[in-house]
């Protein structure tokens, strides 16, 4: 079956063309160093080959981009606590299921009798709360900018139609602080970013100037398929050519300079502004989305009294660097052995967006 | 974990609509969206419509792209 708008994306004797055209005009020059934020960019460049395709004009390292992989162990451990009250149903996405926590996951409490639903959508778990009105369903709000309109549209219509049952653990994060914060860091060394195209749609290509204007790094926001990421890339080669730095938008077609204005507001409205700690990264100020306090009874950190600490353990799991960009995962040395998708160690491979995951996946070298 | 699709807006009511995705039909969440209408492309993420697709847009990239191909 055709698909509209991503066929077009994906025409190879194209992507071809594209990749000779790069090759050309970036000659001799020494590799560009480009960080792809996203994680299902990160799939995408790995499916396609995008790395060996360019191999020697740019070299990709895979960023903080997979809200699965960036969720600390506290997370897990406070969502687990919540699991074990009495008549409590936990409905997540089903990306966090396997993801450890210090001692445990949701996968094996939900064999020890931990009732966990695995939704597609935020509303389903306010439809669980409705047609289950003696339990608490408690949706775990992970995701970026994407999904934070969503998790914040269920709880306005969980209010909306009062129900009292629902409740969401909020580890919702925003993105441009973070790249800043990785744009900043000496050790990463990145000189371009591929911004996340629906992180984009939402919060706009505008969001990015402060990264392009004070931290002198191009930005190109690009769509998912091979050819925007192609094309993406070639911006981001120009531009260093050039000498540029400033924001391009390649996914013009969904996300516009200023992005959804309604889902800013519904965001604004619903949650507001924490310190959030990041898997591997430390606590970045104001990265995080706590419910605000006019939606406080949807709010299980404050429903239910717990807290979501933030430590970072030493393991061997080299996660932390992974999602920095300093190693890739083959430099890992669990990779491959006792990590694995099937057995995985860390939570980088066991996401389907996670760098780990994909590098093993696709066989990336 | 936020694969977002697009799909064409069928009908709608309210906040929420009908939507076609790769020839199924599917109940979708439109309160996302400012001033969506029947026929317009949305990309789907998560039950939410998170955002309008332009085709002429689309278009315009696409013919970048050709541009590029041409050039070389
Ligand atoms: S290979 Fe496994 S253990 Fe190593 S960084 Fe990736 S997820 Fe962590
Ligand atoms: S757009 Fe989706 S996959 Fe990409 S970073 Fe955001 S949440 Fe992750």
């Amino acid at each position: 079956m055709r698909l509209k708008y991503i066929d077009e994306f994906r025409d190879p004797e194209l992507a071809r063309r594209v990749v000779d055209a790069i090759r050309t005009s970036w000659g001799e020059r020494p590799p560009m160093r480009l960080m792809e934020v996203c994680g299902t960019h990160t799939v995408s460049i790995a499916r396609a080959g995008i790395r060996s395709l360019l191999d020697g004009a740019v070299t990709m390292v895979s960023g903080p981009g997979c809200p699965v992989c960036v969720t600390p162990d506290g997370y897990i451990d406070a969502a687990i606590t919540l699991g074990k009250r009495p008549d409590t149903i936990l409905a997540t996405f089903g990306d966090m299921l396997r993801v450890p926590g210090r001692h445990s996951s949701l996968e094996k409490e939900r064999s020890g009798g931990v009732n966990v639903r695995i939704l597609y959508s935020p509303l389903d778990a306010v439809e669980t709360a409705a047609g289950n009105p003696g339990k608490e369903v408690i949706f775990l709000g992970v995701g970026f900018e994407t999904t934070a309109p969503s998790i914040a549209g269920a709880i306005l219509s969980a209010a909306v139609r009062d129900i009292g049952n629902f409740s969401v653990l909020s580890s919702v994060r925003t993105i441009p602080r973070a790249m800043e914060a990785l744009a900043s860091d000496p050790e990463v060394r990145i000189e371009g970013f591929l911004c996340p195209a629906h992180v984009s749609a939402i919060i706009g290509s505008d969001a990015y100037l402060p990264l392009a204007e004070k931290f002198g790094v191009p930005c190109v926001v690009a769509g998912f398929e091979p050819l925007d990421i192609l094309y993406g890339i070639y911006l981001l080669l120009r531009q260093k050519i050039r000498g540029a730095a400033v924001v391009e938008n390649e996914y013009s077609r969904v996300a516009t300079p200023s992005g959804n204005r309604k889902a800013r507001e519904i965001i604004a409205t619903v949650f507001r502004e924490s310190d959030i700690g990041w898997r591997g990264i430390g606590v970045l100020p104001g990265t995080g989305l706590a419910i605000a306090d006019a939606y406080s009874e949807f709010d299980a950190q404050k429903k239910f009294g717990v807290e979501i600490p933030f430590t970072e353990d030493k393991t061997a799991c080299r996660c932390g660097d992974v999602l920095k960009g300093k190693i890739t995962p083959r430099e890992c040395p669990l990779f491959g052995n006792a990590c694995t998708p099937a057995e995985p160690y860390g939570p980088c491979m066991v996401s389907s967006e996670g760098t780990c995951a994909a590098y093993y996946k696709y066989g990336v070298q | 974990m936020c694969l977002g699709v697009p799909v064409r807006v069928m009908s709608i009511s309210g906040t929420s609509a009908t939507a076609e995705v790769g020839g199924a039909r599917r109940e979708i969440s439109v309160m996302l969206l400012e001033d969506v209408r029947e026929g317009d492309w949305v990309i789907l993420h998560a039950g939410f419509a998170i955002s309008k697709l332009s085709p002429e847009e689309a278009e315009k990239t696409l013919q970048y792209l050709r541009e590029i191909r041409d050039a070389t």
